[in-house]
């Protein structure tokens, strides 16, 4: 089933981590087995990257801790080969690192250095976007990666029912776009060219972590996008490209659009306020973070809806 | 034999996503046939039992549920003449499989509201999701704001009004009942529907299988008329009638194959 969230503050910085975290709590009971964030802050000039050194089904032998010690010294060590000068370092649990890093090379090729490591996994890099998941649900996760603090201008979230590959980190949305910058989707449904178009993005040099057919709606709209194509332009051309029936919900540094297939066969609610817009798979998780009555709908079928700070 | 009875039958989810508390509230003000209840901190499932409690077992006849919350499947299941006030917004499956009462939302309702409604009203001041009156069997189902797709889907009798417009394969397979949609309809309107009658106001982006557009009649300038004063609903607009072709199902004796030919 899985939930699917967005939110986008019209002006200035809130509390995205904790209005995200009410929200997707809201709508456990659509997906227990993990949950995901997409948190944005205002652009810096230093790269952010979240990665993990383990999933959770690696494992847990006596080699264990160590394995961790030695794919966080060689991811270290791989960050100033390339000339990326690590200026600080959070570890939030044994295996998921924040790094914040002063680097201007090509995230690609960053990317690829430290994915090369057996286990080890980017789950995002920008100069705004961070994104968080793991298993359990949203209290969890905001407990264990301390969100409730975190000041930002946009997010997405996702909560998940594990239906078609592994319950793992890997397996959890929100995806980023590799190798984009700032580029994230969480999706609701099913793509039944998903093979088709994981070849055709393969052959163009992506990567796939996971076996989530929704890995490569954020690969494909970035590829658009990089070709020139705007944020709206580029969801649209997928509702002819893409099969299947889904929702979607893509982000980028400054922009938050919505996706429905022709069908309109996965729900999403909306909310148009003064300050913020909020959408979510249920209208009870909007009204987690708004506490008077609202006025909401659901978007029709093939709509595509954009809003950009 | 504690196992065969009662609570010990219940077998819960093991990741807890089931409402164990089966304890009627009893939270109400009751005056004389009238209550009242502040659904703000109950479940979904102890709002509807103290619901029956008050229908069924204290004589209420006058109910009003104040902050619903969007909750999911609230109002479903009540089988008596009486009128319920939502002083808010349901969630998906609201007032499903209703027979009789007068019930109304002073919100939006989501996904699947009044699904397989029997007999009774239902009027709603904001928005409906998709699949709004599916299987509906009777009663008028009023939805002020606008409506998702697939609106009285397999429909089976009963009205469903909206003064907005209502999104793609609406219709669909509607077996009997009437729709009046003042707004615009989206595609596949009335796809493969085997009867009833389906009014238009507004542009109808395409129309499904054996749905083609209908002779007016009196009656049907009759039956809009009253509906619109029924529900005080002000001047209707000028509409468009769809009827089913009568090609498609079960009207001839032709192979599946000829069918298509013909359609």
């Amino acid at each position: 089933m899985c939930g699917i969230a967005g939110i986008i503050y019209k002006d200035g910085h809130h509390n995205v981590g904790q209005d995200m975290t009410r929200m997707l709590q809201s709508m456990k009971h659509r997906g227990p087995d993990s949950t995901g964030y997409a948190l944005y802050a205002e652009p810096t000039e230093n790269v952010v990257m979240r990665y993990t050194t383990a999933n959770t089904t690696t494992p847990r032998d006596f080699e264990f801790q160590d394995r961790l010690k030695r794919n966080r010294a060689e991811a270290e060590r791989r960050l100033a080969g390339l000339g990326a000068k690590i200026i600080s370092c959070e570890q939030e649990t044994d295996y998921a690192f924040r790094l914040t890093l002063d680097y201007s090379g090509d995230l690609k090729k960053l990317a690829d250095q430290i994915e090369d490591i057996s286990d080890c996994e980017v789950l995002s890099l920008g100069h705004s976007l961070e994104i968080i998941k793991d298993l359990g649900d949203a209290d969890t996760v905001c407990a264990q990666y301390h969100l409730d603090k975190f000041q930002g201008t946009h997010a997405i979230g996702h909560v998940r029912m594990a239906t078609e590959s592994d319950v793992d980190i890997s397996g959890a949305h929100p995806y980023w776009a590799y190798p984009f910058s700032d580029i994230a989707v969480v999706h609701n449904g099913q793509l039944t060219n998903y093979f088709q178009w994981r070849r055709r993005l393969e052959r163009n040099g992506h990567r796939f972590n996971s076996e989530c057919d929704s890995e490569i709606i954020a690969v494909y709209l970035a590829e658009k996008m990089s070709e020139g194509m705007g944020l709206k332009e580029a969801m649209e051309l997928s509702l002819d490209e893409l099969d299947g029936v889904f929702t979607y919900i893509c982000v980028t540094a400054d922009a938050l659009g919505v996706a429905k297939d022709e069908m309109a066969a996965k729900p999403l609610v909306l909310f148009e306020g003064e300050n913020m817009i909020a959408m979510a798979s249920e209208e009870m998780a909007i009204r987690a973070i708004i506490d008077h009555e609202i006025d909401t709908y659901d978007p029709y079928e093939g709509e595509v809806m954009v809003w950009t700070r | 034999m504690d196992a065969l009875t009662g609570e010990s039958q219940i077998v819960y989810d093991a990741r807890g996503l089931v409402e164990p508390n089966a304890e009627v509230p009893k939270i109400s003000s009751i005056d004389g046939e009238k209550a009242e209840f502040d659904a703000l901190d109950l479940t979904t499932r102890q709002i509807n039992l103290e619901l029956r409690w008050l229908i069924n077992e204290q004589g209420i006849t006058d109910v009003t549920v104040k902050n619903p919350g969007a909750k999911h499947s609230l109002g479903v299941g009540i089988l008596t003449r009486c009128k319920i006030t939502f002083e808010g917004s349901l969630g998906y499956f609201g007032c499903g499989v209703i027979d009789g009462p007068e019930v109304h939302i002073k919100g939006r309702v989501g996904w699947s509201a009044c699904e397989n409604m029997m007999s009774g009203t239902v009027v709603v001041e904001g928005n409906a999701g998709s699949l709004t009156g599916a299987a509906m069997r009777g009663g008028d189902l009023i939805v002020k704001g606008r409506l998702g797709a697939r609106t009285g889907i397999d429909q089976k009798g009963g009205t469903i009004l909206t003064m907005g417009s209502v999104g793609a394969n609406t219709g669909f397979m509607m077996q009997r009942g009437r729709q009046v949609i003042c707004g615009d309809a989206g595609h596949g309107l009335g796809d493969s529907m085997y009867d009833g009658i389906i009014y238009v106001g507004g542009k109808v982006r395409s129309l499904g299988i054996d749905c083609v557009p209908g002779e007016w009649t009196d009656a049907d300038t009759e039956f809009i008329d009253r509906k619109f004063r029924i529900y005080e609903l002000g001047t209707p607009p000028a509409f468009q009638k769809f009827v089913c072709g009568k090609k498609l199902y079960n009207y001839d004796s032709l192979e599946p194959s000829e069918r298509k030919l013909v359609l």
